[in-house]
This record gives C-alpha cells, sequence and structure tokens, in this order.
C-alpha cells in the first residue's frame, strides 16, 4: 500500500467534535426516554482547519469517530427507564468484561439525573438487531460514545421529572431541583422519581433545560468502587457457565493436535460408552463430547480416536514466519543523503489473549428458535451466525449478554457461542460449550507475530525523518464487529488490517518526514484484535526507538520527549510521570527508570517504571503512570485500566509469548505462558488522571504501549543492552 | 457411584460421583455451587482456590473422594451472613475486581494466608500464584495488607 508521508504540522490539539443528539419519548406507561444518534453526529471537523500540513490519516479520524459515525447511520437507540419502584434503569448496549463500563455509565447516568448510583441499574442489554455495529465492545470507544447519548438521555427524563413534579405541586419549575432520586421544592416538598414517573412519561414539553449540564459534576469524576464489586467478593458474579439454563449439558471438543486440523474419521466407541455420556457429535472444528458433567466429558474426551487431517501451517515454525515477515518489508522512502541516522529491527512473538474465563457459551436451539448466553463484544454477530448454525432466521435467536471473564480483545469473536449452537442443533438439547485452557491457548487467537524496521535520520541536532515498515501475520479484523464497522466506513481498502493499522498509527513527534506502511504476510491460522491492537506492537517499538534517537543525539529520554512532542497535552503527561516518579533519580547498577509515552482514542498516557536486572528474572518494582482521557468519568476505573495495561507490558516485554512450533503451538496454560504473577508484578503502582479538559477519550487500551515501552526503555538502561526481540525471556 | 459426605459452607451435604472426580465439577456440575471457576484444570491459574479444613486448595485437582468428612468452604460460605469477610471487604475498599473472574480464588488464598501469617510481608505476598489477567495484582496487594490490619 501506498506510503502516507507527511511533513511535521504546527503545534496544536485536534478539533473536538460536538455530538449532537435527538432524544424522544418512548411510548410507555412510566418515564422512558429514547436517543437517536443523528446522522450529523459525528459530521467531520475541518481539522485542516487546525492542522495545516498534511497529517497521518490516525491524526484525522480514527477508530472511535468511524464506530460513533457509523452507529449514527444504523439508527441507534438506547433506552433509560424509571419504573415506578424508584429504580433506574439504563440497558447497556455493551459488554461488561471487567473494563469497568458498567459502573462508568451507571455514574454518568446518575450524574445527570441527580439519582443516586445505588438506584441505578446497568443490565447488559441482548443483542438487538437494530443496533447492530452500536452494541460492539471494542476499541476502547464504550465510554466515548455513549458519554454524550447517555447523559442527553438521563438530562432528558431529569427535566421531565422535574415537570411532572412542578404540575402536581402547581409551582414554577424552575424552583425546584433535584437530588438522591427525588424532585425537591422550597416549601419543604419532594417526591421520587418513581412516585413521579407515570406523570413525567405524559410531558411533551420540559419546562426546565433538558439540555445536559457542562459543569458543576458531583459525581462524574469522583473516584468510584464498582456497581458490581459486591457480587464478585461475595461470588455471586454470573458468567456464561455459571447461568442455570435447566438441562444444559457441559460440552468439550477434541480439536487437532495442529493448528486447522480436521476430522478425517474417528472412533468413538469407547468415549460413548463411558459413564455421564450422553452425545458425541462431529462439528467443523472436531469432535464434540456432551455429558452429565465437565468431568465426564473431559475423560470421554480423552478416550476418543480421532485421524486428523493435516493442518493448515503443518511444518511451519517461529523463524519461517520470521523469516517471511523480514522479506516482506517495504523499502524506506527517503533517502539518508548527508544526515546521520538510527536503524533498529524488532521482533515481536505472537501472544495469547488468555483471558481467566476460557472461551464459553451456553445455547439452547429449539425447532423455531434458539437461545443464547454469553460473553461477547459482537452480540449481533453472534446472533447471525448461530441463526446461521442452526438454520434458523436472525430474529429468532435471542442472546443474551452476560458478563465476561476478561477479554482483551478475544471477545469480539464467536467461535464458542457457534460450535455450542452446532451440538444443540445436532442433539436437540441445550449445551454449555467450554473450551479448555489447552483449547485457549494453542486453538484461540493470537496477537500475530511481528517484524518491524525503523529508520530515523538527524542532522544538526534535529530529527528530518522517521521511517517505521511493519509487517505482520494478519489480525483478522474481519471475523470481528470493528472489521465490519471498519468495512462499512469505506476503510477495506486494499486490506480491513492495513486500513485499520493507518488509521490507528500516527506519530506524535515533530520527527520531519514520516512514513509508516504495514505489509501483511498471510497464514491460515487463528489471529485476533488484542489490546490496542497494532498500537500494542507499532507504538511499543516506535518508543523505544525515541530512546535511541534521543541518546544518539545526548538528550536525556524525558527531556527529548518533552521538547519533540507536538502538543501540551502530550507533554504533560510525561512531565507528570517524571515528576511523580522522580525521574533521573540515583539507582544502583543493574537497575533503571525507563518511560514511554502513547496517544490514541483521543486520549495521552505516559509510563514511568523502575527495573530491577540483577537477578535472572528482571523484576518492574515500581510503576507510575499518567493518563489525560479529557473526561475522567470514574478515575477508579482508570486507574485499574491502566495498572492492568501496565500488567500487560510487562509480561509482553519480559516474560510471555507464544512459540509456534512446527504448525502447533507450544504454551498450554499459565504454567508456561508467563503472564505476569504477583512475584513479577511491581511492588507499588501510581495512576494519575489528569484533570478534565473536555469529552471523553478512549481508555481501555491507551496505556499498553507507553506501559510496554517504559518496560523495555528501562531495561535497556538497566543492562545496556539494545532490547529487540519480546518476550525478552522467551 | 460412591456417595460422599462432606461439608459444605457449614452444611452436610452428600453426592454421588466417581471417586477420582475433581471436586470443583462436584460443586459446579452436581450441586451448582459456581463461584469457584475453572481456568486450567491443573491446578496452575488457581481460580478455583477453596479451603479444604480452612487450607487453601487448588480444588480442579482434588479428587471429592479426598474430601470426605472435611469442611469445605468456597467462596459463597467466606461471609458470615452479610457481614463481609475482612478479606472480602478490603477487595471492596480496594476496589480491586475488574473482571472478577480469578478473585474467588485470590480471596480464599489471601483469607487462607491470614489465618497463619497475620502480618505477610512483600516476600510473602509475591508467593502467591494465583493468576489475575486483568492486572489487578498491586490492588491485591493493597488489600491483603489492608485486611491484615483489620484483622
Amino acid at each position: 500500500m501506498p506510503d502516507v508521508t507527511r511533513m511535521t504540522p504546527a503545534d496544536g490539539q485536534r478539533p473536538v467534535d460536538r455530538r449532537r443528539f435527538l432524544t424522544f419519548l418512548v411510548a410507555a406507561p412510566t418515564l422512558t426516554v429514547a436517543a437517536r444518534i443523528g446522522l450529523d453526529a459525528l459530521a467531520a471537523a475541518p481539522a485542516g482547519a487546525v492542522v495545516p500540513s498534511p497529517d497521518q490519516p490516525a491524526d484525522l479520524v480514527d477508530f472511535g469517530e468511524i464506530m460513533a459515525g457509523l452507529t449514527g447511520a444504523s439508527a441507534e437507540l438506547f433506552v433509560l427507564e424509571v419504573t415506578a419502584d424508584n429504580r433506574v434503569r439504563f440497558e447497556v448496549p455493551r459488554v461488561e468484561v471487567g473494563q469497568g463500563v458498567t459502573t462508568a455509565l451507571a455514574m454518568i447516568v446518575a450524574e445527570h439525573l441527580d439519582a443516586r448510583l445505588a438506584d441505578v441499574d446497568v443490565p447488559l442489554s441482548d443483542a438487538r438487531q437494530e443496533l447492530g455495529l452500536a452494541q460492539s465492545t471494542g476499541g476502547s470507544t464504550s465510554v466515548r460514545t455513549l458519554w454524550e447519548p447517555v447523559r442527553t438521555l438521563a438530562s432528558m427524563a431529569r427535566a421531565r421529572l422535574v415537570t411532572a413534579a412542578a404540575q402536581r405541586w402547581n409551582v414554577p419549575a424552575s424552583t425546584l431541583w433535584t437530588r438522591d432520586t427525588a424532585v425537591w421544592s422550597p416549601a419543604g416538598l419532594s417526591a421520587t422519581y418513581g412516585s413521579l414517573t407515570a406523570e413525567a412519561a405524559q410531558v411533551l414539553v420540559p419546562e426546565v433545560s433538558p439540555l445536559p449540564k457542562q459543569s458543576g459534576y458531583w459525581l462524574v469524576g469522583q473516584p468510584t468502587g464498582r456497581v458490581d464489586g459486591r457480587d464478585v467478593v461475595t461470588g455471586r458474579a454470573r458468567y456464561a457457565l455459571d447461568v442455570a439454563v435447566p438441562g444444559a449439558l457441559p460440552t468439550v471438543v477434541a480439536r487437532s493436535p495442529k493448528i486447522g486440523g480436521t476430522v478425517l474419521s474417528y472412533d468413538a466407541t469407547t468415549a460413548g460408552s463411558m459413564p455421564g455420556v450422553v452425545a458425541v457429535t462431529q462439528i467443523p472444528t472436531g469432535i464434540a463430547v456432551t455429558a452429565e458433567t465437565f468431568d465426564q466429558a473431559l475423560k470421554a474426551k480423552a478416550a476418543l480416536v480421532v485421524n486428523w487431517s493435516a493442518g493448515t501451517v503443518d511444518g511451519v515454525s517461529d523463524t519461517d514466519i520470521k523469516a517471511r515477515l523480514t522479506a516482506a518489508i517495504g523499502p524506506f522512502a527517503v533517502p539518508p543523503l548527508l544526515s546521520q541516522r538510527v536503524d533498529a529491527t524488532f521482533d515481536f512473538a505472537f501472544v495469547n489473549h488468555a483471558p481467566m474465563e476460557v472461551g464459553s457459551a451456553v445455547v439452547d436451539v429449539r425447532a423455531d428458535s434458539a437461545e443464547v448466553w454469553v460473553a461477547t463484544k459482537s452480540p449481533t454477530n453472534v446472533q447471525s451466525a448461530v441463526a446461521t448454525a442452526a438454520g434458523l432466521q436472525t430474529a429468532a435467536v435471542t442472546v443474551h449478554v452476560v458478563r465476561g471473564g476478561g477479554s482483551f480483545g478475544r471477545r469480539v469473536y464467536t467461535d464458542p457461542p457457534v460450535e455450542a449452537a452446532q451440538v444443540s442443533t445436532a442433539i436437540g438439547r441445550p449445551v454449555k460449550l467450554m473450551w479448555t485452557r489447552n483449547d485457549d491457548m494453542r486453538h484461540g487467537r493470537m496477537r500475530p507475530r511481528s517484524h518491524h524496521q525503523l529508520r530515523a535520520t538527524y542532522l544538526l541536532g534535529n530529527v528530518l525523518s522517521y521511517e517505521h515498515r511493519m509487517s505482520c501475520v494478519p489480525v483478522d479484523i474481519t471475523g470481528s464487529g470493528v472489521g465490519d464497522a471498519l468495512v462499512d466506513a469505506g476503510y477495506g481498502s486494499p486490506t480491513v488490517g492495513t486500513a485499520f493499522f493507518q488509521l490507528s498509527e500516527a506519530c506524535p513527534y515533530n520527527f520531519g518526514v514520516v512514513t509508516e506502511a504495514l505489509a501483511e504476510v498471510a497464514y491460515d491460522l487463528p489471529t485476533g484484535t488484542w489490546r490496542s491492537v497494532y498500537s500494542a506492537q507499532a507504538r511499543t517499538v516506535e518508543e523505544i526507538m525515541v530512546d535511541e534517537i534521543a541518546r544518539a543525539l545526548g538528550w536525556d529520554p524525558v527531556s527529548f520527549r518533552l521538547t519533540f512532542l507536538k502538543n501540551n497535552a502530550e507533554r504533560a503527561v510525561v512531565s507528570k510521570v517524571a515528576t511523580e516518579g522522580n525521574w533521573g533519580r540515583l539507582m544502583a547498577p543493574g537497575t533503571a527508570q525507563g518511560v514511554g509515552f502513547h496517544q490514541e482514542y483521543g486520549s495521552r498516557a505516559a509510563c514511568l517504571v523502575e527495573i530491577d536486572c540483577r537477578t535472572s528474572t528482571p523484576r518492574v518494582t515500581k510503576g507510575v503512570l499518567a493518563l489525560d482521557v479529557g473526561m475522567p468519568v470514574n478515575p477508579k476505573g482508570l486507574q485499574a485500566q491502566a495498572m492492568g495495561s501496565l500488567m500487560d507490558g510487562i509480561s509482553t516485554i519480559l516474560y510471555a509469548g507464544n512459540h509456534l512450533d512446527g504448525g502447533a503451538f507450544r504454551e498450554g496454560s499459565f504454567q508456561d505462558f508467563l503472564y505476569a504473577k504477583q512475584a513479577t508484578a511491581p511492588l507499588t503502582c501510581q495512576v494519575h488522571v489528569m484533570p478534565a479538559t473536555g469529552e471523553p477519550g478512549g481508555a481501555g487500551e491507551l496505556c499498553v504501549p507507553a506501559a510496554a515501552a517504559a518496560v523495555a526503555n528501562a531495561y535497556a538502561r538497566a543492562t545496556g543492552t539494545k532490547p529487540r526481540s519480546f518476550p525478552l525471556n522467551f | 457411584m460412591p456417595t460422599y459426605t462432606f461439608n459444605l459452607n457449614g452444611q452436610p451435604v452428600s453426592v454421588d460421583a466417581p471417586s477420582d472426580m475433581p471436586l470443583l465439577w462436584v460443586l459446579r456440575d452436581k450441586l451448582g455451587v459456581t463461584g469457584p471457576k475453572y481456568g486450567c484444570g491443573v491446578g496452575v491459574c488457581r481460580a478455583c482456590t477453596s479451603h479444604i479444613n480452612g487450607q487453601a486448595a487448588q480444588i480442579c485437582t482434588v479428587p471429592v473422594s479426598t474430601v470426605a468428612g472435611k469442611n469445605v468452604t468456597t467462596i459463597e460460605g467466606l461471609a458470615k451472613g452479610s457481614t463481609l469477610h475482612p478479606v472480602q471487604q478490603a477487595w471492596l475498599d480496594e476496589d480491586v475486581a475488574q473482571c472478577g473472574f480469578c478473585q474467588p480464588g485470590q480471596i480464599m488464598q489471601a483469607a487462607a494466608m491470614l489465618k497463619t501469617n497475620h502480618s505477610p510481608t512483600d516476600t510473602d505476598i509475591d508467593k502467591i500464584m494465583n493468576v489475575c489477567r486483568c492486572g489487578t495484582y498491586c490492588r491485591i496487594r493493597l488489600a491483603i495488607k489492608r485486611a491484615a490490619a483489620s484483622m
């Protein structure tokens, strides 16, 4: 694909989109308001008005804006209801996988309605085809895209409740106020929202402003504990396999020892006669065993005799892929001429998502309908995929979205519910299908192996050019709602992956001529979007390169970033971690600090770590992060996301990767997939949330590249080496 | 199929199960107790961690026959009625959880540790092997220290 080249733009912030919404009353006996995001909701702002020189595409529009724009165009409809028993109910068109979206949305509702947080219910919405991609979770877009519609809804509801109280009490609405899920009057009257909701439903024209406030928040911005915290600590939180679906039978699948192998023949004589076994079913991905308990299903699976076909990447190992990735790298565009230069190459291994909850789904296919319970980030994709698997109309499939035990990008795909639907269809019984940890590790999806070549040229203390060529096994973006959104928006050329790369990667530094390009080398193995997708690799190596450029030019890494970053908001987070982390303090030999920066999703973050490399297993001992998300809704949630991102950075740089050995992935569990544990986590971690400056940006994936780079840069400084291949302990 | 009797969260239960069936599946598939989670089935991730006679155990690898006559406590049995165990309360106070899937195991591991070690050091806490893929480790460390101080 053509390189995207631009000159360094002037200092400046990207223009802020104003999002506009229509709200209207839904015919209902109690107050129910809905928002439809207008087509103009995300009308592209004239970016050129602020940034006169050519930008990289990701400077002009990013995935979050496409996501919001597309969902607006597909008749998005969210509903907030006030019930007679004084509950406020907002059906969340997203999935909760630990990122805290339910807490953040409940806070936005409570804030703008002046309801007690404890009075707000945030159930996850079933799949709704009319929502389409607006129901997808991913790309750090949830709060970013829902902030305005949700607060618009809540403000509209509040205005009608106030008006209803004013009419009941025959006083001017402007004299009333709201607090604690009730309306109050100067005369000492009060009425709960529940008692007013029927009258509020009849209010057509509110007598007070229905527009969201722009300041004076009492809850938004306050550190707030998760609304589901008590359910978690008491064991009441229900994941897909915890849902009590009557008659649902435990099911596991025997899978090929090689990636992509299929069943040629099998003998289930022994397995089928084992205690508790109900059915043995061939499905496209293997042989499913259904039994009364998972233990019995697993034992019978082990007794199957299966003759497997060749796999799709038999004989292929990491070294083969690395060689092809290296050969596929495109040429640099800028001739070195008389300048000096810094060159570097980097490699990343495959990395499994490895959420704690393995792939799971409960599916009950009946004659003319089906019901699904699954933690999915793409509910409408699951609905249509299960319909296809079961031979039903899409509308005949009900998908109940349940909380997920982590995702990190894994749950945008539909494979477990599709397998469960295939089995349920075949045996005529509801099934609860579970991937084993081995299944997840060896047949689940991978962040693809990647190769990177970077070159920066400099002269007289200035960076004249910065070029980055990345190659990777394609990310299977088309299997996700993310991919659908991009294709629908016209970003499918030449491939969805390269389009996504160009929309997400932008060099944040004044480095003169900047070119970045992705080449894809196809292999038929399961890949997937992994937290922060290309940025987790591309921006991480860019930040390592920044340290090396700084070193070549004789700069301190922090001073260099503060000088070459493009705007003050970016510099502010770097300054914050440098100050709070006591950057430059004297440290013992074999230990060091490192920093990294990243901006994406309309947000920016920096990370400083301290590492101890004096033992055989290096350990990050301290982390300091700062993030500026424009409008921090829940600082506690943001801190959690930042800390988790640091663990991803530590893990993928130092310890955690997956080997491809002759067509099969080697690692089978957390015994050999070395994701950080308590002993490899920092002893302390501070997260500084910068004050509000505007509308919410994305946060879930934001800190991964900054954290990963900080770890690599600290390692480099502690050991005097140039880390090049990740994870380092592989 | 043999019958095994043990105390589950303070109540005696009897269950018919093969002797080698792991306690995790007995609890989840036969008794409907879903707090302990499957995360690996080989005792590595420790999402299933529960107590057997007060000691932390990875019940995905504990045959049901070995718990006959013993006291089994899962996350559901840790609180005293509506009063949370100090470790659960500390988990709320530090807002530890993210996805929450590993946390029943993390809490049971910490609760077992605090029975014998009233003031765990960072080195003691480093020995906890429970995996948290969301990366809540720093808050777990704070919560264990908070719980220790409150007990």
